[in-house]
């Protein structure tokens, strides 16, 4: 069974559409032990980094997630769902810096592009050893952000460029997570979810 | 590593059915809206949009139930245009399926809905929605609504600049002069808006040649949205796709395709 984590962010209902047609059971939940004995983890998200965090805080999900990872439980985190993986993320200047769940040790920040938000199907840099674009490395997949990750972290990444290069995935052990929407990129993202279920 | 142009194509809904004609009047029903915009997915389409002209609750009602049987089997980005007041409506049509809803007449009675909106969804959720036509405003471009029949005499550029600054993601320049008319996207008007915004800019109104799309980006849109061109068969996604990419513009192509 897949858990999504319901913690107020956005369309859940695409997201819970795409991941049922990996053949998996899927359930959009905020429970604490569902989300935590579920095979997979999905953390979704749109909108802002604090409004995420605030948002996840709420439920206890910084918690489920790294206690999902301490317990080599699968977590899947997209789009903010990715980004607030990370130690801090720096939002507009006058906020500062917002904590994140720091699964790893570094830090989101604005994308410096002419246009903004990134939005649109790009092409992705992969790894050869990646597991989640087995099979479509050569597509295009669905991005909606104007911040991100610019440091490797993780065992494995994958790379796009608006303005400037950036983490468009990272697969590390059993937490991954993709700065675009996999629910969102057609039969591209729908192969790159089955991938990941095929992998718990 | 290149962002693709986006080809959209919008269907105008009323009562579950798609609707286009010339200049918005003289409706000629062109479909059922679930399975047009699974047919344009299969096709291509790199986004969706439905603009809800229903003037009933009922037809809003409908309107919802279309976006969730839509969001539950077509797997791109969909936008929701028509009819949105407040940030209720926006958290409907969000938990019905739809990412991006789109807004015209009511933030150009209260702009402060954009921050509004901005604030509880995010910027990325939020498309402004301008019907321009070319007038004698200040920059030569106005701001109308009720679909081009009556004019505000607002300066359409200072409404995007505003727009921008309050927290629009994305703008749809929807031209009222070449809508429907197939004779062209408005090239100065999208060059005008492109120099005062640095969100994605959408083009709209006037699709007719495939070179007309090349125009449009030539003059910096970022994505394009057509109806009847595509509605009535004049051209396909695909054909739209191929005549780009053999022009060097960067478009997704789908797999074994």
């Amino acid at each position: 069974m897949i858990a999504i984590l319901d913690y107020g962010s956005g369309n859940l209902r695409s997201a819970e559409r795409a991941f049922a047609t990996s053949g998996r059971e899927v359930i959009v939940t905020s429970d604490r032990a569902v989300a935590l004995q579920a095979q997979g983890l999905v953390v979704p998200g749109v909108g802002a980094f604090a409004a995420c965090m605030n948002g996840l805080n709420q439920i206890d999900g910084a918690a489920i997630i790294r206690e999902r990872i301490a317990n080599e439980r699968p977590v899947l985190g997209i789009c903010i769902g990715m980004q607030i993986l990370f130690s801090r993320g720096t939002e507009h200047s006058e906020n500062g810096i917002h904590a994140g769940v720091g699964v790893w040790d570094a830090e989101v920040s604005k994308l410096n592009a002419p246009i903004l938000p990134h939005m649109g199907w790009n092409t992705i840099d992969t790894d050869s050893g990646s597991i989640l674009f087995k099979g479509v490395e050569d597509q295009s997949f669905y991005f909606v952000h104007s911040f991100a990750a610019k440091s490797a972290v993780g065992k494995m990444q994958s790379w796009s460029t608006h303005g400037e290069k950036f983490l468009a995935s990272v697969e590390d052990g059993y937490v991954s997570a993709t700065q675009f929407h996999p629910e969102k990129s057609g039969d591209a993202g729908l192969a790159l979810i089955k991938n990941w279920t095929q992998s718990l | 590593m290149t962002l693709s142009v986006r080809i959209i194509p919008c269907l105008d809904v009323t009562d579950g059915r798609v609707v286009k004609g010339v200049n918005f009047t003289n409706l000629v029903d062109a479909g059922d809206p679930v399975e047009m915009a699974s047919l344009y997915g299969l096709e291509g389409a790199d986004e969706l949009t439905f603009l809800d002209i229903s003037a009933s609750v009922v037809g809003r009602e409908t309107t919802l139930d279309v976006v969730r049987r839509t969001a539950e089997q077509v797997f791109i980005p969909l936008t929701v245009g028509g009819g949105i007041r407040s940030v209720d409506d926006v958290d409907r049509l969000l938990r019905a399926g739809a990412d991006k809803v789109s807004i015209n007449t009511a933030a150009i009675g209260r702009p402060e809905l954009i921050a509004e909106i901005a604030d509880r969804f995010g910027s990325q959720v939020l498309v402004l929605s301008v019907d321009a036509r070319r007038a004698r405003t200040e920059s030569g471009f106005e701001v109308t609504t009720h679909g081009g029949r009556e004019g505000t005499e607002m300066d359409a550029l200072a409404w995007v600049e505003k727009a921008c600054a309050l927290g629009v993601g994305e703008i749809l320049l929807n031209s009222m002069d070449a809508d429907g008319t197939r004779a062209g996207y408005d090239i100065g008007m999208i060059t005008a808006v492109r120099a005062v915004s640095k969100v994605p800019l959408i083009a709209s109104g006037g699709a007719g040649t495939l070179s007309d799309f090349a125009a449009a980006l030539d003059a910096g849109a970022d994505a394009l949205l057509a109806a009847s061109v595509f509605h009535f068969g004049i051209h396909r996604i695909g054909d739209v796709k191929s005549y780009l990419d053999s022009h060097n513009y960067p478009v997704r192509t789908l797999a074994g395709k």
